[in-house]
């Protein structure tokens, strides 16, 4: 009797709604707060503190982030972000010609997207050894410049000279992950409905009008987003410069130099402060090109904003003129 | 007018074949040197230039010894296990997660939702600095379960995918299997995850080539040398090969290798998992 209403009670919907709630959002959540939060608290509370991992601790207040902006070698590293920002725009660009490139009928198309991708799937530390190889004094990069008549003496030391290794660095970064973009867009541009791009080129549109008209606004979101991604990741550059050169010679990313602290030096206290300098800086980026971004458009959920409603009105009228004076050909 | 149109969709077609072979090439050019550099034996490596052939495609001593010395056969052991637990897990507590959070209405919805929207803002190198502390302290260090539960720790994106493929998954479907009796454990793994096939196939993807290719966390909490991953067992060429590019170069392509095949195999599935994946915001 007692058994069948115990069953009768764990059969209850309410009781098995909240059985069920538990059970499935346990598991993600101890791991969420084990892995973000709770490191997320204690990074606030460590970055007041001159500490080791282990080891006594004291109480600095705010000396960590006074050093942070102090020290050249801390605060400067955030200006070689902007290479790889540099190199975010020549990706974005590249992934955007490419993606138009193959939207229009391509022979052997597969052939072309596989291999700009693949690079992508690539793991870090090959990546890191291929380009070791690949910049290497006189081995690929080298030969192929003098293949193509640069005198030996010209051609640079790749990854050592100042003036230019941070430049190779972020172009490795472009190697990798502009197929990955191509995808992505190229993903977006074909969720349009394919048809639209036959009846605008029977209308008379060309090549250029059809990617200002209508590839362009189908992925805008997404083009967005990703520049959104793009600055966050560029500010947090931390893969090319660690595997490939340790951060030496003047290319440590901020995160290669707090990676460094961290685990090397162990100044557990600085490198938190550093890591909740650059956490700010990111939100305080991200929301603000959000904000940016909802400016120019309007309204960030819609993908037309008022600009683009006029353009596309005026596209219109092109068309019917163009319309017009074909039939006055004709 | 008909004339002209076919002549600028003639340089159209030109400008579209260079640019894109030019970049084929260019993304190509780096590995394929490193496949001719891992058939030359030492002496072929130090007199050829780098982009000649190499005498035969059928010396593999290099693959033997970087085989070897890189102890890569329990390299992919560990990364084996380790993508086998961590991709089932991870897509069970995300799908379950996704589950919950789209279904049901209860205190606590919404800032648990928005606990993990925040977190994917915060970049992961950031907070290793503490998580190391943390997995010290629980005495998770050198063990490969400690590093299995960091890489679920640290996914967010699968959990996105899932929370969006819920959406589009009517709710009369739950409706009506809980009409005929079903529980809502039933109404999940009956009728609900065998629908999720497509979200399961983006995240394996998404998730599984990040597995793979990982090694930041390998690195860190893996240190003893049986522990290695398929990546950090890799990593163990900087030191006494240096310059020995015919060693090294091997050792990358047994790397790649596994997830070339993957990627023939599953070209399709890749694709579509990199664009779906994309689209959380």
């Amino acid at each position: 009797m007692e058994k069948q209403s115990f069953k009768q009670w764990f059969c209850s919907r309410k009781v098995q709604r909240r059985l069920v709630i538990f059970t499935f959002l346990f598991i993600p959540l101890v791991l969420l707060l084990m892995f973000t939060y709770i490191p997320f608290g204690k990074m606030i509370q460590f970055s007041f503190y001159d500490m080791k991992y282990l080891g006594a601790r004291t109480f600095v207040g705010m000396k960590n982030y006074a050093e942070v902006f102090e020290r050249k070698e801390i605060f400067g590293s955030l200006f070689n972000s902007l290479y790889y920002m540099g190199g975010g725009v020549v990706q974005l660009a590249l992934a955007l010609f490419f993606a138009t490139m193959m939207v229009f009928k391509v022979k052997g198309e597969s052939v072309f997207k596989a291999s700009l991708f693949f690079p992508y799937l690539i793991c870090g530390i090959a990546v890191g050894f291929i380009f070791k190889f690949f910049y290497a004094r006189g081995a690929v990069l080298d030969t192929i410049l003098q293949m193509f008549g640069m005198n030996a003496d010209n051609i640079p030391l790749w990854l050592q000279d100042q003036s230019i290794n941070n430049v190779s660095l972020a172009a490795t970064s472009v190697w990798r992950y502009t197929g990955q973009n191509v995808i992505l867009f190229l993903g977006a541009m074909m969720s349009v409905d394919t048809d639209l791009y036959e009846a605008a080129s029977l209308d008379g549109a060309n090549r250029w009008q059809q990617f200002r008209y209508i590839i362009l606004p189908s992925i805008k979101s997404i083009i967005v987003l990703n520049i959104i991604l793009c600055v966050s990741g560029c500010l947090s550059a931390f893969e090319p410069p660690y595997v490939i050169t340790n951060g030496t010679m003047g290319t440590g990313t901020y995160f290669v130099i707090m990676n460094r602290i961290a685990h090397e030096n162990q100044k557990v206290g600085l490198a938190s402060a550093m890591a909740i300098v650059l956490l700010i800086l990111i939100i305080l980026c991200t929301i603000g090109q959000k904000l940016f971004f909802k400016y120019v458009f309007d309204d960030g959920s819609s993908d037309e904003s008022k600009a683009a409603v006029r353009k596309r009105k005026k596209a219109e009228k092109a068309r019917k003129a163009m319309q017009a004076k074909g039939g006055a050909v004709s | 007018m008909r004339e002209k149109k076919r002549v600028s969709s003639y340089v159209f077609s030109v400008i579209k074949y260079v640019s894109l072979i030019l970049a084929s090439v260019v993304s190509l050019v780096p590995v394929c040197v490193c496949i001719l550099t891992a058939f030359k034996t030492n002496e072929e490596y130090a007199s050829t230039s780098v982009l000649d052939m190499p005498a035969t495609f059928a010396y593999f001593e290099n693959f033997k010894i970087a085989f070897e010395k890189a102890n890569m056969m329990r390299g992919f052991a560990n990364t084996a296990i380790v993508l086998v637990v961590v991709l089932t897990v991870s897509v069970f507590t995300g799908s379950m997660l996704a589950y919950v959070i789209n279904r049901f209405r209860f205190p606590g919805r919404g800032m648990i939702e928005n606990l993990f929207l925040f977190a994917s803002l915060l970049p992961g190198i950031a907070m290793q600095v503490t998580i190391y502390q943390i997995m010290y302290s629980l005495g998770l260090i050198n063990h490969l379960y400690g590093y299995m539960i960091v890489l679920m720790g640290t996914d967010i994106i699968s959990i996105y995918i899932f929370l969006q493929f819920f959406e589009n998954l009517p709710v009369s479907l739950d409706e009506s299997a809980i009409m005929d009796g079903c529980t809502y454990f039933g109404v999940f793994f009956k009728i609900l995850f065998p629908l999720l096939k497509p979200a399961i196939m983006t995240s394996l993807v998404l998730k599984g080539v990040s597995v793979y290719n990982e090694y930041y966390s390998s690195n860190l909490y893996l240190q003893l040398p049986e522990l290695k991953t398929i990546s950090t067992a890799l990593y163990t060429f900087t030191g006494p090969y240096g310059n020995q590019y015919n060693y090294i170069c091997s050792g990358v392509i047994i790397t790649i290798i596994p997830i070339l095949v993957f990627f023939l195999v599953f070209q399709k599935q890749v694709y579509s998992g990199m664009a779906n994946g994309a689209v959380k915001g």
